[in-house]
């Protein structure tokens, strides 16, 4: 058997594989996250609630509705983009021309609310969200049993993310609001409305955290938690890959949920600080992060 | 007659009048405060939980000792040790607290038993897990009430071994307490003719174990001796279904509480093999503690609930009994008496203030034998005190004479 530094090739390709598992969370909330600072320029910190607000809207839609897992898939983004946009249009939009600092303090406020009242009402030991029953069992690749359910989280973030990059960097609704970004008066002056294009951009935004809220049920326990135990790093993502940026935030997700894969089998205790190392690393060498645009 | 009524009414008064001048309770209150993780990982094995139990102890005391009113205070330590301290101080040096409980979290606790040893003030562990409490870090004033790692590792360790898994790797959480199960199960399983073929140590509060436990079937143990607790324990299980490893190994949770298998359902854990000091459905008298507690948190108490219930009332009961709030009469009275109540029968023992009293090897049941809410364990053995604890000739407590 091929040896890697000690670890036999086999377990090391089924680390790589799960660390893209993990990766690709880290990729479709960080760009959620890329798309909304680049539009709105605010530091969206209730992401991670209104990603633990997906998951447990599929656990409710369950549990109390029967509504299934493919169904909740949809609607669970629809509901929490919804909220998106009450919370953009009542709270974030007085917040523009002010500093960066205010808009992550109220969603940090927002993120404290959300999560008091989930931990209220359920606890923090979490519910249980089963697989759906197609994408139950497993597959042997040889190296390793990969669970159908964790291939499918790739399959279905991936092809998200490619689809909301193509969205703004190809069509011509992406160029509009790409332009919005860059010089509003003059894109409205063409007659484009847009504060209703940053209300939806905004909205679109929580709904990705709200899908991958959805994806992450059956595999983690559905927890009032869950957002929080997850934010640092996705924001640490979104740094290293360059604040706004659409390609590095995928790209970087992708590679840190790697990154991270080798530390647990190198160096266990270090996983939960590896992307923090990483971070710090590439800070030193492009402060604008990996893809970011110097201003 | 008349006399004899007035005689009587007279000496009734003197004794009356007596027994208020001898009760000595600082600042005419006897206050008791607990620091537990109110927010985070553990909150539901203690937390709001955990407090509600020590008011229902006042209450059932009609919220007077000894003449006076008793008072709760409360506060979240967020696992943090610092946290956990600094309230702690600021209890006893503005508050006049007069106990301190420790909630969850090995590493708060035993900073709570610094701060209280210094001070000199009761501290009662209830929910900490590590037996450094009552060995290296023991002090005159600490009481380790509840469990500890050895007595789990007595319990799952020595069971599982014995019943046939005798090769073990562990999953260990990084800090005090995780190394603690570790070590203290590792000991009991060599002992009990099993062998450790490794460990991997996660961070605590790790979400996605599926990566640390590829490395744990490449082991080709056994036996998984999961040494984590809450969250971490409950992600690992979850995982390592998904992942088929129940198929060629078998889960020992060292540290589970009933929370934790409510919050996972029967269809996950059936069978799995658990160490705790008390089950809600064992006795007649712990039900009826549990209905009532059902009904103002609207689930069943844990093992750490119903053990802050009984810890406080030991120490009622003790103040009581001396009429005084002062540590060391109070930490005499508490050892010299032993504890009998719903939760358990048992000593605390003297030298190092060890809880001592029966562990029960629990399994939990199936769906199909689980007749109602909560109905979760059948007790495969019970562990007596002195078997289940660290014996007095093994501690490393520097108190304990040899």
């Amino acid at each position: 058997m091929t040896d890697f530094f000690g670890i036999p090739l086999p377990a090391l390709l089924g680390q790589l594989l799960l660390g893209l598992v993990n990766g690709s969370f880290y990729a479709m909330l960080s760009l959620g996250l890329a798309v909304i600072f680049g539009m709105l320029n605010i530091i969206n910190f209730a992401h991670g609630a209104l990603y633990m607000m997906g998951a447990f809207l599929a656990w409710m839609g369950l549990e109390y509705l029967g509504i299934n897992y493919w169904a909740m898939l949809l609607l669970a983004p629809l509901v929490v983009g919804a909220l998106g946009i009450v919370i953009e249009r009542a709270l974030l939009q007085w917040l523009y021309k002010l500093d960066h600092i205010y808009g992550l303090l109220l969603t940090f406020g927002i993120t404290l609310v959300t999560e008091g009242i989930f931990r209220s009402f359920y606890g923090v030991s979490g519910q249980q969200y089963a697989v759906p029953e197609a994408l139950q069992g497993a597959t042997n690749l040889g190296f390793m049993i990969l669970p159908n359910y964790r291939a499918w989280v790739v399959v279905a973030s991936i092809t998200v993310c490619i689809a909301v990059w193509a969205l703004i960097e190809k069509t011509s609704l992406g160029a509009t609001l790409r332009a919005g970004t860059e010089n509003a008066k003059l894109v409205q002056a063409f007659g484009i409305n847009v504060p209703r294009m940053i209300t939806l951009t905004y909205a679109g935004g929580v709904a990705l955290a709200a899908f991958a809220g959805v994806l992450a049920a059956p595999i983690l326990q559905v927890s009032a938690l869950m957002g929080s135990n997850l934010i640092i790093v996705v924001f640490a993502v979104v740094v290293i890959g360059g604040m706004g940026s659409i390609l590095g935030s995928i790209l970087t997700g992708l590679g840190l949920g790697v990154i991270e894969g080798l530390t647990k089998v190198f160096y266990p205790e270090a996983s939960n600080t590896v992307v923090f190392v990483v971070m710090a690393i590439v800070l030193l060498v492009r402060p604008a992060g990996l893809f970011g645009k110097e201003k | 007659m008349k006399s004899s009524s007035f005689k009587r009414i007279a000496l009734a008064s003197l004794l009356a009048c007596g027994g208020a001048a001898q009760a000595q309770i600082s600042g005419d209150v006897v206050k008791i405060g607990i620091i537990t993780d109110m927010s985070s990982v553990y909150a539901d094995i203690d937390g709001a939980g955990g407090v509600e139990a020590i008011k229902m102890a006042i209450a059932d005391m009609k919220g007077m000792v000894a003449g006076k009113k008793i008072e709760v205070l409360f506060a979240d330590h967020q696992n943090k040790a610092d946290v956990a301290a600094s309230k702690a101080r600021e209890w006893i040096d503005t508050q006049g607290l007069d106990l301190l409980i420790g909630g969850t979290n090995s590493g708060t606790n035993l900073a709570m038993a610094k701060i209280a040893a210094e001070k000199k003030r009761p501290f009662i562990s209830i929910g900490a897990g590590t037996s450094r409490m009552t060995n290296e870090d023991c002090t005159p004033y600490t009481i380790h009430y509840a469990y500890d790692t050895v007595a789990l590792a007595n319990g799952t360790g020595a069971a599982v071994t014995k019943g046939g898994g005798k090769s073990w790797y562990f999953l260990t959480a990084d800090y005090a307490f995780g190394a603690s199960l570790q070590n203290d199960t590792s000991a009991v399983v060599t002992k009990s003719g099993g062998t450790v073929k490794g460990a991997v140590k996660h961070p605590l509060n790790a979400s996605d174990f599926s990566s640390f436990l590829l490395q744990a079937q490449g082991s080709g143990a056994q036996i998984l001796g999961l040494a984590n607790a809450g969250g971490d324990t409950i992600n690992a299980i979850k995982a390592a279904n998904e992942f088929g490893i129940t198929k060629t190994m078998k889960l020992a949770g060292l540290l589970m509480f009933i929370n934790d298998i409510h919050s996972l359902g029967l269809k996950t854990t059936e069978g799995m093999y658990l160490t705790d000091s008390w089950y809600w459905n064992q006795t007649p008298e712990a039900r009826a503690w549990s209905r009532r507690f059902f009904e103002k948190m609207k689930r069943m108490p844990s093992s750490l609930q119903a053990a802050d219930y009984s810890a406080t009332m030991h120490y009622l009961k003790a103040v009581e009994a001396t009429k005084s709030d002062d540590a060391d009469k109070v930490l005499a009275k508490m050892k010299d008496t032993p504890i009998n109540d719903f939760y358990t029968k048992g000593t605390i023992r003297k030298e190092d203030g060890r809880g001592v009293h029966d562990m029960f090897l629990l399994q939990v049941k199936s769906l199909k034998e689980s007749t109602e809410p909560w109905d979760y364990f059948k007790v495969v053995t019970r562990i007596p005190g002195d078997e289940a604890f660290t014996k007095l000739a093994d501690s490393k407590c520097p108190a304990v004479k040899k």
